[in-house]
């Protein structure tokens, strides 16, 4: 341990700490724009500058380590006058439209240009003009509103895919892909962490509002909504309530006053994706299928075996994904029982994903899903149209979709498509069997491994979250150095409820609590209150099966519910 | 913003089957050593005269890191150059001395003769143009280099002749 004083508090750290990791323990802030914990540390903004004994001039607190004896000072004259000039230099070249900006309000660089008196007219950059890229279905870029933080260049890189970079030189220095390309011709998979990444407007959602608007505002049009599972975890979040607060009854209201519309629950065909899911890994198992069989509900990592390793394909189940499922069962099921002409149907998806929006648009999909709106264009609309969140009552959901298992419930979270399925496999396998709970696949750890013996047979799993996670696995599968029958893959390190349409928080809370963990905790005491945990004891499964589909993996289920996939391969 | 022609630079051939194998062999010889990209980037621009994407797309996927990364190093080096040189390669010097000695106007003069602007190459692939800071013949300025040949005490009438000069050995040959 190490002992030092910062603004004369002592403090004792691990050895190897920066200064910044040391003033967090003793509850000291140090402003920092290019620092994100876990994602980036280059220590090139200047923001977090300190001064130090032994060190000559001011130091970057977010990678200088502390010593012995050392005293910091963080709020001296010095200090603070450089954190101004390094503030007005960055708002020299920064489109400054601000009150239209999305990230108004919510924006690191704004906040602290007002904590500093930052004069944003100060100096004037060379200001070179950028276009807007926004032909990628997920991320729209304005690298005009950019300061080159990095932020989403390290991003990218933690998620192995790497599509950005910084290109040129001096004033020139903007972000982008390889060549010129634009993001949609690049390898992004529309995984959105770049955007939760930025400090500031310069790279956002490509926004579905207007389309959803203009359909609720259709005559000729029935408009039907239905709410992925994390998204009841986080939508408080843009409302000013605590993080981890489910808030599904207010949810589901805060829809219905958008416009007539139906509400159903996402989670309804996530149990829907674990019957099939579960049969089909059944019969691979008992067939001499390809295994391990990999998760594919998550199109971010859909993509990424498309064009990292067209190869593993095969071990990609053929489910489409809750939300192409629902798609599929609104335009077929739902419109023949209720009377309604499929192209008089809109449906929406609220996700917590941008990769999603990508997901809608893939040609084999069918185009059954209308818009995707992500948690934050939700929030934003229900903003719009002035409704008091926080005031409103708790309301259900809309029947036939309303029920659901706790197993799709917990779809949200790192491991939980894992633990839904095995709870449907294991009874499957054996009658008597009656655990629900598999804690070894919980967690936010990056790599989840367990093996489990059911009805004679021997199931091992794995659970990877984040692409890097994933791209591990994958090698040590390839290499033999491993054996699975079933990994789950979700591409947002933690899961959905870490999904890049998810709210974007300032680091200074980002940096403190752990949101992975309190979100999913939301997900997790649903499931435990839900009387039904297993997929199959919901009663809207038993009534799409014994009205619809006949049995999992039936022909009719193959024609709704499931796709295939195709090589894409990119650098 | 439009969709860009660099989608299929996978399309781009790798040049003759020796600048191929020339291109592997560095890369084989130096990919064990940490911090080995800007050495290969020199060498491929040796071998290929300019760094074509495709080119980099080789290098990027045998060093395991992503085109994004090789890109940003070949853009923020002037040395690099993602644009074919000519066969004869026409530099420029705007250091100080041959900048007061009128070299601005020695560039455009060789422009205006050429077609072409400074970076570019003629259609012809014969002559392309860049401009450099002090080849170290400031007594001869303004100076300009062509291939390895110095020009110095140049005034803006004498270009067209010296131009002209390699034009007509290629004539001849």
């Amino acid at each position: 341990m190490v002992n030092l004083k910062i603004n004369n508090i002592p403090v004792t750290c691990p050895e190897g700490s920066t200064i910044l990791e040391a003033a967090r323990l003793a509850h000291i802030e140090i402003p920092t724009l290019c620092f994100l914990k876990n994602v980036a540390c280059v220590g090139s903004c200047r923001m977090c500058l300190v001064e130090a004994t032994g060190a000559r001039g001011l130091v970057a607190a977010c990678v200088y380590p502390v010593s012995e004896g050392m005293e910091v000072h963080t709020n001296t004259p010095k200090c603070r006058k450089s954190r101004k000039v390094t503030l007005e230099l960055l708002l020299s070249k920064h489109k400054k439209k601000c009150l239209s900006c999305e990230r108004a309000g919510n924006c690191e660089l704004q906040r602290l240009s007002v904590e500093y008196n930052a004069d944003e007219d100060r100096f004037e950059g060379a200001n070179p003009s950028f276009p807007i890229d926004d032909c990628n279905p997920s991320v729209v870029r304005d690298n005009e509103k950019c300061i080159n933080c990095m932020r989403c260049v390290a991003a990218c890189k933690k998620q192995h895919v790497g599509a950005i970079g910084p290109i040129g030189r001096g004033f020139n220095v903007h972000i982008g892909s390889a060549g010129g390309m634009t993001l949609a011709e690049s390898s992004c998979v529309g995984c959105g962490q770049c955007i939760v990444a930025c400090p500031v407007g310069a790279l956002t959602i490509k926004s579905d509002e207007a389309k959803v608007q203009a359909a609720l505002e259709d005559p000729a049009k029935k408009v039907v909504f239905f709410t992925a599972p994390s998204v009841r975890a986080t939508l408080g979040e843009a409302f000013g309530l605590p993080v981890g607060t489910n808030v599904e009854g207010k949810m589901v209201a805060a829809i219905r006053r958008l416009g007539d519309c139906e509400v159903f629950n996402m989670d309804v065909t996530a149990d829907l994706t674990i019957m099939e899911e579960a049969h089909e890994l059944l019969d691979r198992i008992q067939n001499g299928g390809t295994l391990p069989m990999f998760t594919s509900c998550c199109p971010g990592w859909v993509r990424f075996i498309e064009q990292h390793h067209p190869d593993m394909i095969p071990h990609l189940s053929t489910c489409k994904s809750p939300q192409e499922m629902f798609g599929g069962l609104l335009k077929s099921y739902y419109c023949e029982t209720h009377g309604i002409d499929p192209k008089d149907l809109f449906v929406v998806s609220v996700i917590p994903c941008t990769a999603k929006k990508y997901e809608c648009a893939r040609p084999e999909m069918g185009g059954e899903v209308n818009a995707a709106l992500t948690t934050r264009e939700l929030a934003h609309m229900i903003k719009t149209a002035a409704i008091k969140f926080c005031d409103l009552p708790d309301e259900a959901f809309d029947d036939p979709f309303a029920t659901c298992s706790g197993g799709g419930t917990i779809f949200g979270a790192t491991g939980g498509v894992m633990e839904a399925a095995l709870r449907v496999a294991a009874k499957k396998l054996d009658g008597k069997f009656e655990v629900v709970d598999f804690p070894e696949v919980r967690g936010t750890s990056p790599i989840k491994e367990a093996t489990y013996s059911v009805g004679g047979k021997r199931v091992r799993v794995a659970v990877a979250s984040g692409l890097e996670n994933a791209e591990t696995v994958i090698q040590a599968i390839k290499s033999g150095e491993k054996q699975y029958d079933f990994v789950e893959i979700m591409a947002c390190p933690g899961g959905c409820v870490n999904g890049g349409g998810q709210p974007s928080l300032p680091d200074s809370i980002r940096n403190s609590v752990e949101l992975r963990d309190e979100r999913a905790k939301a997900l997790y005491t649903s499931d435990k209150k839900n009387t039904l945990r297993r997929s199959d004891e919901s009663p809207v499964m038993e009534v799409l099966y014994r009205d619809y589909f006949g049995s999992p993996n039936s022909h009719k289920a193959h024609e709704v519910l499931h796709t295939s996939y195709k090589p894409n391969p990119r650098v | 913003m439009k969709q860009s022609e660099a989608g299929c630079a996978g399309c781009e051939t790798l040049g003759t089957p020796e600048q191929q194998a020339k291109l592997h062999a560095v890369i084989d010889s130096s990919k064990a050593t940490p911090g080995c990209l800007m050495h290969i980037l020199q060498e491929a621009q040796g071998i290929y005269g300019y760094l074509p994407m495709s080119v980099q797309k080789v290098i990027a996927l045998e060093l395991g890191i992503s085109l994004s990364e090789v890109y940003g190093v070949v853009t923020f080096y002037s040395q690099f150059s993602l644009t074919p040189k000519g066969k004869h390669r026409i530099s420029v010097c705007l250091g100080t001395a041959c900048y007061v000695k009128g070299s601005d106007k020695i560039l455009a003069e060789i422009e205006k003769e050429l077609g072409i602007k400074s970076g570019e190459c003629t259609a012809d692939g014969l002559f392309s143009i860049d401009t450099c800071r002090c080849v170290g013949a400031c007594g001869l300025a303004p100076v300009m280099m062509i291939g390895e040949e110095v020009y110095g005490r140049l005034t803006p009438d004498k270009v067209k002749g010296i131009l002209d000069s390699y034009k007509q050995e290629e004539q001849n040959a």
